[in-house]
C-alpha cells in the first residue's frame, strides 16, 4: 500500500531547477531510501513530504504530493501534517531544555497537559529510542550534555513522541560513529513495523542494510526507483550502475 | 554507558607540555617583536583598569565620609538634602520606563526577526533608523519630550512625560539588542520545533524567546543604565522638584538629576559626593540582580 505518493513534481529555487519531473510512491511500514550525490535534490525531496520547504524563500513546487491519498498542499493544516509525518535531522538539534521537556515538547504542542499521560509517552518514546536506559536517571538534565550518539536518539524520540505516520530522516546518522549508527540502523529496521521510513543517505551500505526500497538522484532526476535489491544488484540504468560502483560522485 | 575516567590526582601530574620560563624567554630572544606586543597589551590592560579603580576610590573616598542619616531621611528639606526621595522616584521612573519600552522593543525585534521577509526594504530602514537614533545626545530627547509631552499634550513635569521620553530613547537599544539575540539562535531549533507540528507563535514563545533571554536581558540591563544614569532627557520633562512624585502626572527628580542639581548650585557638595556613592551603588545593585535573574534563566534552560 503507498502512503505518500509524488506525481510530476517539480521544484525551483528562484530560477534554479532543483527536482524534474518526479514521481515517486512510497510504501506504508517500509524504509524508502534516497541515494545520490550531493546536490541531486534528494534532501530537497525530503523536505517537501512535510513541507519544510515552505520555510525557504524563494522556494516553488508544482505537481502533487499525497498522503494517504490526500494532497498535503491542499487544505491539510500544515501542523496537522507536521504532526503526522516527523521529521530527524541531519544534525541533532535537541532543544536547550531538559530531556524530558524535549520529548514533551511536541505533545504538549498538540495539546497534552495530563502530567500522567506525558510522562507515559516521554518514557515510551524514549525506549522506543532505544535510549532509555541510558536516560532514564537524567530525564531532568539538559539535552544539550549528551553525547551526538545521544542526542541523535533523543532527536527520534522527540519525533516519535507526537506519534508520526511517517518518520523522515535527512542523513540523520552521517554525524554519529559507527556504533551510534549502528544503534539507529537497528532502530529504523524495529520502528518500520509501525511507521513508515524515508531516509536520505550518503552511505550506500546503510541503504543496502536497511532499506526496502531505493530511488537514486542525480541532478535534480530520479534516475531509477526499485527495490533495494533489484538497484544494488541489477540496476537497469547506466548511471546507477555507475554510482553505486563508486565510478563517479 | 558509565564512565570511570576520573582516577587521577592533578597534582601528582608532571605535566611536559607546559611552556617554561626558560622556553618562553628563548622565544622571546629569537622574536623580540612578540616581547614589545605583550608588554603593550598588558599596559593597555592595566591603565584601563587603573582609571575605572581611580574613579571608584575616588567617589567612595569624597562620598562615603558624607552618608551621613541626615542625607536618608525620608522628606527633603533645604539643610539635609535628602536623596530618598531621589532613590524612590528613580526606581518608579526605571519600572514605569521598562513596563512601556520593553514591549514594544522586544515585539518589534520579534517582527523584524521572525516574521518580516529577508531583504525586506522597511526592515532596512527601521534598522538605519534605530541606530541613528541610538547615537543622538538625549538633550535632543529631552527637548521633544518637553515639547511634545510636557507642552502639547498637557502633561507638564511628570512622571508619566519623564517615562515615555526615555523610553522613546531606550526603545532602539532595546529592539537592537533583542534583534541580534534572536538572530542567533540557530535555525535548527526552529526547524525542529516546526518539524514537530508547533506553529510560529508557539516556536516563538517556548523556544526562541527562551533562548535569546541572556541577550535581551543584557539589553534590558543596559537601558537600565542609562536610564538611571539620564540627566538632560529629564529636567524638562519629569522636573526637579524634590520630593516624592505621587502620581503619573506629579514631578519628581532622579538621583542622577539630583545630584546634577546638588552639584549645580554649588551649596551642598559634600552631599553631592555621597549622592555619587549612593548612585554608584544603586547602579551596581541592579547589574547584580539583573546577573543574577539572567544566570537563574540560563540554568533554568541549560
Amino acid at each position: 500500500m503507498d502512503k505518500i505518493t509524488v506525481e510530476n513534481m517539480n521544484l525551483y529555487y528562484g530560477n534554479f531547477h532543483a527536482l524534474k519531473d518526479v514521481n515517486l510512491r512510497m510504501e506504508k511500514n517500509k524504509i524508502t531510501a534516497f541515494i545520490g550525490p550531493s546536490g541531486c535534490g534528494k534532501s530537497t525531496l525530503l523536505k517537501s513530504l512535510n513541507r519544510m520547504n515552505d520555510l525557504v524563500e524563494g522556494c516553488k513546487i508544482t505537481g502533487e504530493i499525497k498522503l494517504d491519498g490526500e494532497d498535503i498542499y491542499g487544505d491539510m493544516d500544515i501542523n496537522l501534517l507536521r504532526k503526522r509525518v516527523g521529521m530527524v535531522f541531519q544534525k541533532a538539534n535537541p532543544f536547550p531544555m531538559s530531556v524530558y521537556d524535549n520529548v514533551a515538547f511536541g505533545p504538549r504542542t498538540h495539546g497534552i497537559k495530563n502530567k500522567k499521560e506525558l510522562d507515559q509517552i516521554v518514557e515510551e518514546s524514549l525506549r522506543d529510542a532505544a535510549i532509555w536506559d541510558e536516560l532514564k536517571d537524567r530525564l531532568k538534565k539538559s539535552a544539550l550534555g549528551l553525547s551526538g550518539g545521544q542526542q541523535q536518539r533523543l532527536c527520534i524520540a522527540r519525533a516519535l513522541a507526537v506519534k508520526p505516520e511517517v518518520l523522515l530522516m535527512d542523513e540523520a546518522t552521517s554525524a554519529l560513529d559507527p556504533i551510534s549508527t549502528g544503534k539507529i540502523e537497528e532502530l529504523c529496521l524495529k520502528l518500520k513495523d509501525n511507521y513508515t521510513i524515508v531516509m536520505v543517505t550518503h552511505n550506500m551500505q546503510q541503504a543496502l542494510r536497511i532499506s526496502n526500497n531505493t530511488a537514486f538522484f542525480l541532478l535534480g532526476e530520479m534516475v531509477e526507483y526499485g527495490s533495494t535489491d533489484t538497484i544494488f544488484s541489477a540496476p537497469k540504468d547506466k548511471r546507477t550502475e555507475e554510482y553505486i560502483t563508486g565510478r563517479f560522485g | 554507558m558509565d564512565d570511570n575516567r576520573i582516577i587521577a590526582d592533578p597534582k601528582s601530574i608532571k605535566a611536559i607540555n607546559k611552556v617554561s620560563f626558560k622556553q618562553r624567554m628563548i622565544s622571546y630572544k629569537k622574536k623580540p617583536l612578540s616581547l614589545v606586543m605583550l608588554i603593550l597589551v598588558a599596559l593597555a590592560a592595566a591603565l584601563s583598569a587603573a582609571a575605572l579603580v581611580f574613579i571608584i576610590v575616588y567617589v567612595l573616598v569624597k562620598g562615603i565620609p558624607n552618608l551621613t542619616p541626615d542625607l536618608f531621611s525620608l522628606t527633603y528639606n533645604s539643610d539635609n538634602v535628602s536623596c530618598m526621595p531621589s532613590i524612590i522616584n528613580t526606581i518608579m521612573l526605571t519600572l514605569l520606563t521598562l513596563v512601556i519600552a520593553v514591549p514594544f522593543g522586544v515585539g518589534a525585534a520579534i517582527y523584524l526577526a521572525e516574521y518580516a521577509k529577508k531583504g525586506n526594504k522597511l526592515v532596512k530602514v527601521i534598522r538605519t533608523m534605530a541606530e541613528t537614533l541610538a547615537g543622538i545626545p538625549s538633550i535632543v530627547y529631552g527637548l521633544f519630550g518637553m515639547l511634545f509631552f510636557v507642552s502639547a499634550l498637557h502633561w507638564g513635569y511628570s512622571l508619566l512625560a519623564g517615562a515615555f521620553t526615555l523610553a522613546i530613547m531606550v526603545l532602539p537599544t532595546i529592539m537592537r539588542t533583542t534583534e541580534e539575540a534572536l538572530i542567533t539562535v540557530p535555525d535548527s531549533y526552529r526547524e525542529g520545533s516546526f518539524g514537530l507540528g508547533a506553529g510560529k507563535l508557539r516556536t516563538i514563545v517556548k523556544i526562541i524567546l527562551p533562548s535569546a533571554m541572556p541577550g535581551i536581558l543584557a539589553g534590558i540591563i543596559l537601558a537600565v543604565g542609562r536610564i538611571v544614569g539620564e540627566t538632560a532627557a529629564l529636567i524638562y520633562t519629569y522636573g526637579s522638584a524634590t520630593g516624592y512624585a505621587a502620581g503619573p502626572l506629579s514631578s519628581g527628580r532622579s538621583l542622577a538629576v539630583h545630584m546634577y542639581v546638588l552639584a549645580n548650585e554649588g551649596l551642598h557638595t559634600d552631599q553631592a559626593w555621597g549622592t555619587a556613592v549612593v548612585l554608584l551603588v544603586l547602579v551596581f545593585g541592579i547589574n547584580t540582580l539583573s546577573a543574577f535573574i539572567a544566570k537563574k534563566l540560563g540554568s533554568k534552560k541549560g
